[in-house]
């Protein structure tokens, strides 16, 4: 009898051994994705805010998000240019202007969209780019822990403030956004989502019972709003009428048609909380649906969209926390198979279920075989690497809320580490075999505390390049290099009767027995945007059957036989 | 008038009778229920099943280990009340890496095993499932985590689980058990949060805790590996809390500890304390009966 129970006791060991050898490379994953930060003049550290002395005790959780990353050709000369944003009063939010000759230069201060943290207006958290009023310029709102504020671009050089004509200077403590037109008007309307109460000031607190009220069901946070575009650079809040208020620490939002009835619906990644999933109803209302979401209550950080296996549908993936010994939530890859069972179907297991604490993610064909890898950037608090705030978390976690809703109840955080110097993870989709990390062999080693992920071909080169934002970090700009032997095509979207940048376009790819749908991105993962271009890898195949574009005001266009191997620009047919 | 009154000398009979009927039912029943209200309340109010599968893995090894291992040792099966009670609080408990079920399949036979492997003059030392959880986190911490929150943190279910459970352990006669051990961590961490300086809601925050219910109601008061007597129990109870305030002190220190330890202490000064405790009792009392 010992030696069955003895044979168990090893097995457990052994079980343990394995997750080491379970991270170890694939041997040709087919791509490289190198450091070129330095090289590429991308010199931008995030600077974490700080608040009001009372909340002094726990401000580095607090105070650990803000480094944003997101994606857009502001000068509309074909090469898409970075925009980062810092969370300290008097540190600059940077512009960084594509030169085209694998450099960048920062123009934030030019362009108008550095002096953004200052006191009495709060500190940026992300910002979104979306052409707002069809002038073939891209505009952009930045979200904060303060007032949100919307740019005009006004000349592709130059940015102006039409926050308080836009009706749009609300106080949110937000940590996301997204472009979407969820009425089909060809006019980019606004969702953006709140974290903490919006009658919150951090910097001046009336109240130290800021946090959350429950570690897995809160529903105290700030409450999330749409705001529907009117047109002439005005909008109106439309929150309730159109019921997606959540108040459940909403960290991130992505849009696209999940049901396939034409209308975009809103997927929602909670802290504290289950995901939620607002279905479209023709433009004239949300509604809450539970999808099979309800059932897992995580901690949400990442809202990330992509074809997972090439079912020509838009998979979820969001990144939740796992910390050894203390808390397996595990991250959720959600099958959409709402049109079969109105339900998303997670699939997350082994080395995709746990990054450690998982915050923005990005899919992203990195080999350009055909089929989306994921990037996931990971690590909280890296601060004394000998401390762990982990068993201090571990006491109030189960606690009854009245333990820790109030901060000042909360153990003091001192100089400890939380699931820090956490490395990112690149997993290879490797269809049913699953998905494996390669992220050493691939070149991604930094221990950075990453937030928001970007993917955007920077060099028009036919790779999927990632830009990441780290937590009172630098920032670190991955450059891909996909087997060159694999083809791939690109497609730059102009809209017509749609919003202009064409987001919530859906692009489905057929050839050869491949089928993929991606979208044009108004802001997913966390924190970011993505580059609004479509890329698709062929793997080997030399062309492509037939390209159908579902563009947002419901025109289906349908491109055959197009030309691989390059980025061609598409204009929506006017009928 | 006379209704109200005939009802109110009524009920207390009614309760009366109902507590001296309920003596007649073997304790273990009066667990079983318990933890079923528990993982009834918990999946219906707050989805912590995760998966469904994980109940039947745990459940279908624990019976299925219970039955050939007692056949092997004692040629009969045993009463399975024990499995399912250990399958049950396993499934509660344990929270695997990436869904995977190896952790339920591993634990629900090292948790029954324990009870026919490790044993001392015919007793098991362990509680199986304080066992089962222990080794899995010292053995495997990359795939196992316990339960750190689960319940929603709500004050409703927290009280539902110890009105019942209060009424169970007095009923099973452990109820001396269960308070002495809260008091002493109370107590003790009070103390220990007023000699480091840190918030004293936060140190004894973890009482109110899904896994502390879990612990104070299913583990410490385990019938089969509690010592004989009343002031031994009290006496052990407190040792146990005392051993998890130096666990406690030594993660507030930094010491490198087994992450198991940090994030379980409780169950390690059970895992630590408990087996000794109960092994010096079953020596003592075969020293008497030898005397005897």
């Amino acid at each position: 009898m010992a030696i069955p129970f003895l044979a168990a006791m090893l097995l457990a060991m052994r079980l343990d051994r394995g997750t080491s050898r379970a991270a170890s490379d694939a041997a040709h994953p087919g791509f490289a994705l190198r450091d070129e930060t330095s090289a590429a003049g991308i010199h931008f550290v995030h600077h974490r805010p700080t608040f009001d002395r009372k909340i002094a005790a726990i401000e580095p959780h607090v105070a650990a998000l803000g480094a944003s990353v997101s994606v857009a050709d502001f000068d509309g000369d074909g090469k898409p240019d970075l925009y980062f944003t810092n969370s300290q009063f008097g540190a600059a939010n940077a512009l960084y202007h594509n030169r085209g000759d694998g450099t960048f230069e920062e123009v934030g201060a030019s362009a108008g969209l550095a002096d953004l943290n200052r006191a009495g207006e709060g500190v940026s958290m992300g910002a979104v780019w979306g052409d707002i009023d069809n002038d073939g310029r891209e505009d952009v709102l930045v979200y904060r822990y303060g007032y949100l504020v919307l740019y005009k671009n006004v000349d592709g050089r130059r940015f102006v403030d039409i926050t308080a004509q836009a009706g749009l200077r609300r106080w949110m403590n937000s940590n996301g956004a997204i472009w979407l037109d969820y009425d089909r008007d060809g006019l980019l309307d606004l969702y953006v989502t709140a974290y903490f109460r919006s009658d919150i000031d951090l910097w001046h607190l009336s109240t130290t019972k800021i946090m959350h009220n429950s570690f897995e069901f809160a529903t105290n946070g700030g409450k999330n709003l749409l705001f529907h575009n009117l047109g002439g650079g005005k909008f109106e809040d439309v929150t309730d009428k159109m019921g997606v208020g959540s108040t459940r620490w909403t960290l991130a939002a992505a849009s696209a048609d999940f049901n396939g009835d034409g209308w975009p619906d809103i997927y929602l990644a909670n802290d504290y909380g289950p995901e939620e999933l607002y279905l479209n109803q023709g433009g004239r209302r949300f509604v809450l649906t539970t999808a099979g979401l309800e059932s897992e209550s995580k901690s949400g950080m990442s809202a990330t969209l992509g074809d997972a296996f090439n079912r020509g549908r838009l998979d979820a993936f969001v990144t939740n926390i796992s910390a050894r010994g203390y808390l397996f939530q595990n991250n959720n890859l959600r099958l959409n198979q709402m049109n079969e069972s109105g339900r998303f179907r997670n699939v997350a297991e082994g080395a995709v279920a746990d990054a450690g604490w998982a915050w923005g993610a990005q899919f992203g064909d990195f080999n350009n075989d055909g089929a989306n890898e994921l990037f996931v950037a990971n690590g909280f608090i890296s601060a004394d690497s000998s401390r762990s705030y982990w068993y201090s978390m571990s006491k109030i976690a189960g606690a009854n809320a009245r333990f820790f809703e109030d901060a000042s109840t909360w153990p003091a955080f001192g100089n400890s580490s939380l699931s820090g110097y956490e490395r990112s993870r690149v997993y290879l989709n490797r269809g049913v075999a699953g998905w494996i990390d390669v992220a050493a062999s691939v070149g991604v080693n930094d221990l950075y505390d990453g937030r928001g992920v970007a993917v955007a071909d920077l060099w028009n080169h036919g790779g999927q390049d990632v830009v990441v934002a780290n937590q009172n970090q630098p920032a670190v700009l991955y450059r891909d290099y996909p087997d060159s032997s694999n083809h791939w095509i690109g497609l730059s979207l102009v809209g017509t009767r749609s919003n202009r940048s064409a987001i919530g376009a859906e692009v489905v790819l057929e050839t050869g027995g491949l089928t993929q749908r991606r979208i044009v991105d108004g802001g997913s993962g966390f924190a970011s945007q993505n580059d609004r271009r479509i890329h698709f890898g062929l793997g080997a195949r030399e062309w492509v059957d037939r390209i159908v574009i579902h563009w947002p005001s419901g025109t289906e266009q349908v491109l055959s036989r197009p030309t691989i191997d390059r980025i061609t620009t598409v204009v929506e047919p006017e009928r | 008038m006379s209704e109200a009154t005939g009802l109110s000398s009524a009920a207390p009979n009614g309760v009366v009778r109902v507590w001296q009927r309920s003596s007649r039912i073997d304790p273990r029943y009066l667990i079983a229920f318990l933890i079923t209200l528990v993982l009834v309340t918990a999946q219906l109010r707050y989805h912590m099943l995760g998966s469904y599968d994980r109940l039947v893995v745990a459940l279908g090894v624990c019976v299925l280990t219970e039955t050939v291992l007692s056949l092997f040792d004692r040629g009969k099966v045993v009463n399975l009340l024990s499995a399912y009670i250990s399958g049950i609080s396993l499934t509660l408990l344990l929270k695997p890496q990436g869904g995977s079920l190896l952790p339920f399949v591993l634990g629900g036979f090292l948790a029954i095993s324990s009870k026919y492997v490790l044993k001392y003059r015919d007793n098991h030392l362990w509680n199986p499932t304080n066992f089962a959880v222990a080794a899995l986190l010292l053995l495997a911490p990359n795939h196992i985590s316990v339960l750190s929150h689960q319940f929603g943190n709500d004050v409703t279910t927290n009280l539902l689980i110890w009105f019942f459970g209060l009424i169970i352990a007095a009923r099973v006669g452990v109820l001396h058990i269960t308070l002495t051990y809260v008091a002493s961590f109370v107590v003790l961490n009070t103390l220990r949060a007023v000699a480091l300086g840190q918030p004293v809601l936060a140190e004894i925050a973890p009482i109110t805790g899904p896994m502390y219910q879990l612990f104070v109601f299913f583990m410490i008061t385990d019938p089969r590996t509690i010592v004989r007597g009343r002031r031994k129990q009290v006496t052990v109870a407190v040792l146990i809390a005392v051993m998890e305030t130096l666990i406690r002190l030594a993660s507030d220190k930094g010491w490198a500890l087994p992450t198991g330890f940090n994030a379980a202490p409780a169950f390690f000064a059970l895992a630590l304390v408990g087996p000794v405790a109960k092994w010096i009792d079953l020596r003592a009392n075969a020293k008497r009966k030898t005397a005897g």
